[in-house]
């Protein structure tokens, strides 16, 4: 497994190359840029604007300009914010924590919710139960993430107020109540309608994934002979089925985790959520280019290194695996 | 003398259509899909502009004249919704027929050829799976919007081929799970032993009996589509104004969202509708292709 592990490692080695040698090339082969706007600027002079492109390294050939950026990757130097001045690093490095609080929570909601009412409709199939769910799930894969937050904010903001002190429900706007830095509880009411827009979707995808993946199971010979074996139902579902049936799950997370962070990236923007996807927003309107590679890259390796432990995760968990 | 008993004739395709409408759901979809396609089409005939700006008549509740009220500007947002339904669709249509054509090309090589061929295809697959696709989709989109050059003032095709490009990893992976099952089939020998070429046992033999599943997974892409063009241009970097967009009109919407919280609910209603339609569609083809469901009636 060891051996595994290090070849998988490796190989993400070419495709972080790629990834990185595209998005370079994407970035910067896209004409205008972060000097855009000072070009039309009358204030500014031609020869200002040539001298901070020379300061900026813009006239360089871009091979030399790719190695410089890489050579600074490598070291963990992502080159300096056009925008903010500020070392690339730094900005993403307060940033990161952020997004993943938002991700984690919704994630952690989502199996929550999402495993119990996969499993209930599994076991009572085409029941009252099942066929609400069928149609709330179904509800739930089709409202795009940007509306429903955009909904909540309508009526837990605007609409419905706390009938004590007239202020609205749930706050909306970034991780913290003014002067409550630090404060885990208030970000944790902060959290509440963000992870409600970004879980929704999950929840009504990963239930019913698992609801068919349970139902396949539950034909298996081996729950069979166990009920045969005169174990209760209870075991025999969860014991025995479900460990089986949740396996292809963590495949499938593995899989969805750009879309996790898509998701999150508008959840952000809608929250005022002082995460990565924010950031990147920021930075896509100004053409900010440090900014915009630096939180890619960053993204790209974040998914890969899960999806390695996904499936070292999915080796540990079920011994039919093997590595070769 | 007795009549020999004759067999009754159903073509598959009157019975896979037949299987379709059993799903209730699924006919109501196709039913809602019309309504949208045709409001697209006829969106000329609307009486009012979706551009036109009337700035004494702005924020106008829903009303008799103005169905879905009037936006910051004055404009009426049912012929913006009707406008901007026209280039959802068309965006959501393209690009899956697009993503689907590339994905099916190279699940197909990768699926039937094996070897080396498929190494390197799944690699490439791989590394676009690992992408995350909307950073990509708001950088391009960032360079669309300062863009001059003729040939990207069309921001719609833009969309469309960008969007495809992005998504087509998907059903390249279903069409080779397909074909690696399907090329071991006797008939597929049975053609080779013939003398058919590659071509002729890709494309005669085994891709008809992929229909089904491509059917159901561009139903997905369309989806998808819809909803990843609508956010594109919710964040701003998608169609560009003032050709309106579900998305775009969603977006200045949330500006008005204390003076007028009920503008953002249309443009958001109809893509959930939109999406809602089309998932049932692709759970009645599901039913339609599957021969294995067993319809309680």
């Amino acid at each position: 497994m060891a051996t595994y592990a290090l070849r998988r490692i490796l190989q993400t080695i070419p495709i972080l190359f790629i990834i990185s040698v595209l998005l370079f090339l994407l970035v910067r082969a896209a004409p205008g840029g972060p000097l855009t706007a000072a070009r039309r600027n009358p204030n500014i002079s031609k020869e200002q604007i040539e001298a901070i492109e020379e300061k900026l390294g813009l006239n360089d050939p871009l091979p030399v300009q790719y190695g410089r950026w890489l050579g600074g990757l490598l070291s963990g130097d992502m080159g300096d914010s056009i925008k903010f001045r500020r070392p690339v690093s730094e900005m993403i490095g307060e940033r990161i924590p952020n997004t993943l609080t938002l991700v984690g929570a919704s994630f952690f909601v989502t199996l929550l919710l999402a495993i119990p009412v996969g499993i209930f409709s599994a076991r009572k199939p085409y029941s009252p139960f099942d066929y609400t769910m069928t149609t709330v799930t179904f509800i739930g894969q089709a409202i795009p993430v940007y509306w429903l937050g955009l909904g909540l904010i309508v009526v837990f903001y605007v609409v419905l107020k706390n009938p004590f002190t007239g202020d609205p429900l749930f706050p909306v706007g970034g991780m913290n109540t003014r002067g409550q830095e630090g404060n885990w509880l208030d970000t944790l009411w902060h959290l509440v309608l963000p992870v409600a827009a970004l879980s929704l979707g999950w929840i009504a995808w990963y239930s019913r994934f698992l609801r068919s993946s349970m139902m396949d199971v539950l034909h298996e010979d081996y729950v069979r002979t166990a009920k045969a074996k005169g174990l209760s139902e209870r075991v025999v579902h969860y014991k025995h089925a479900l460990q089986n049936a949740i396996l292809p799950l963590i495949t499938l997370i593995a899989l969805d985790l750009p879309s996790l962070f898509a998701g999150a990236l508008f959840v952000e923007t809608i929250f005022s959520w002082p995460g990565m996807g924010r950031l990147f927003w920021d930075a896509a309107k100004g053409r900010d280019y440090p900014v915009l590679l630096g939180v890619v890259m960053i993204t790209a390796t974040l998914i890969i290194v899960c999806n390695i432990l996904a499936d070292l995760a999915y080796g540990w968990l079920d011994p039919r695996v093997k590595y070769d | 003398m007795i009549e020999p008993l004759k067999p009754k004739e159903q073509t598959m395709a009157s019975l896979i259509l037949r299987r379709f409408f059993k799903h209730r759901l699924a006919g109501v979809a196709i039913a809602v899909m019309l309504v949208l396609i045709a409001s697209s089409l006829l969106a000329d005939l609307n009486p009012y502009s979706p551009t036109a700006q009337n700035p004494s008549n702005k924020l106008r509740d829903p009303n008799a004249a103005h169905w879905m009220g009037t936006d910051e500007l004055g404009r009426d947002v049912l012929s913006r919704i009707i406008h901007g339904g026209r280039v959802s669709l068309a965006v959501g249509l393209f690009s899956t027929l697009l993503s689907i054509s590339l994905g099916v090309a190279v699940g197909a090589l990768s699926g039937f050829f094996g070897g080396w061929i498929d190494s390197i295809l799944m690699r490439v697959t791989d590394a676009f799976l690992t992408f995350p696709s909307i950073f990509v989709l708001i950088i391009l989109g960032a360079f669309l919007r300062e863009q001059q050059l003729f040939i990207l003032q069309n921001s719609i095709f833009v969309v469309i081929v960008i969007i495809a490009a992005l998504s087509w990893m998907w059903p390249a992976r279903l069409v080779r799970g397909l074909f690696l099952v399907l090329r071991e089939k006797e008939f597929v020998s049975a053609s080779k032993a013939l003398g058919g070429s590659s071509f002729r046992l890709i494309v005669r033999h085994i891709l008809p009996n992929c229909a089904g599943p491509i059917l159901v997974s561009g139903t997905l892409q369309m989806a998808s589509a819809i909803i990843t063009e609508s956010g594109l241009s919710y964040l701003g970097f998608g169609v560009q104004p003032p050709t309106p967009t579900w998305g775009s009109i969603l977006s200045t919407a949330q500006n008005q969202i204390f003076t007028a919280p009920w503008l953002g609910f249309f443009p958001g209603a109809m893509i959930f509708i939109t999406v809602m339609a089309i998932n049932y569609i692709g759970d009645g083809l599901r039913d339609a292709f599957d021969p294995y469901v067993i319809h309680t009636e």
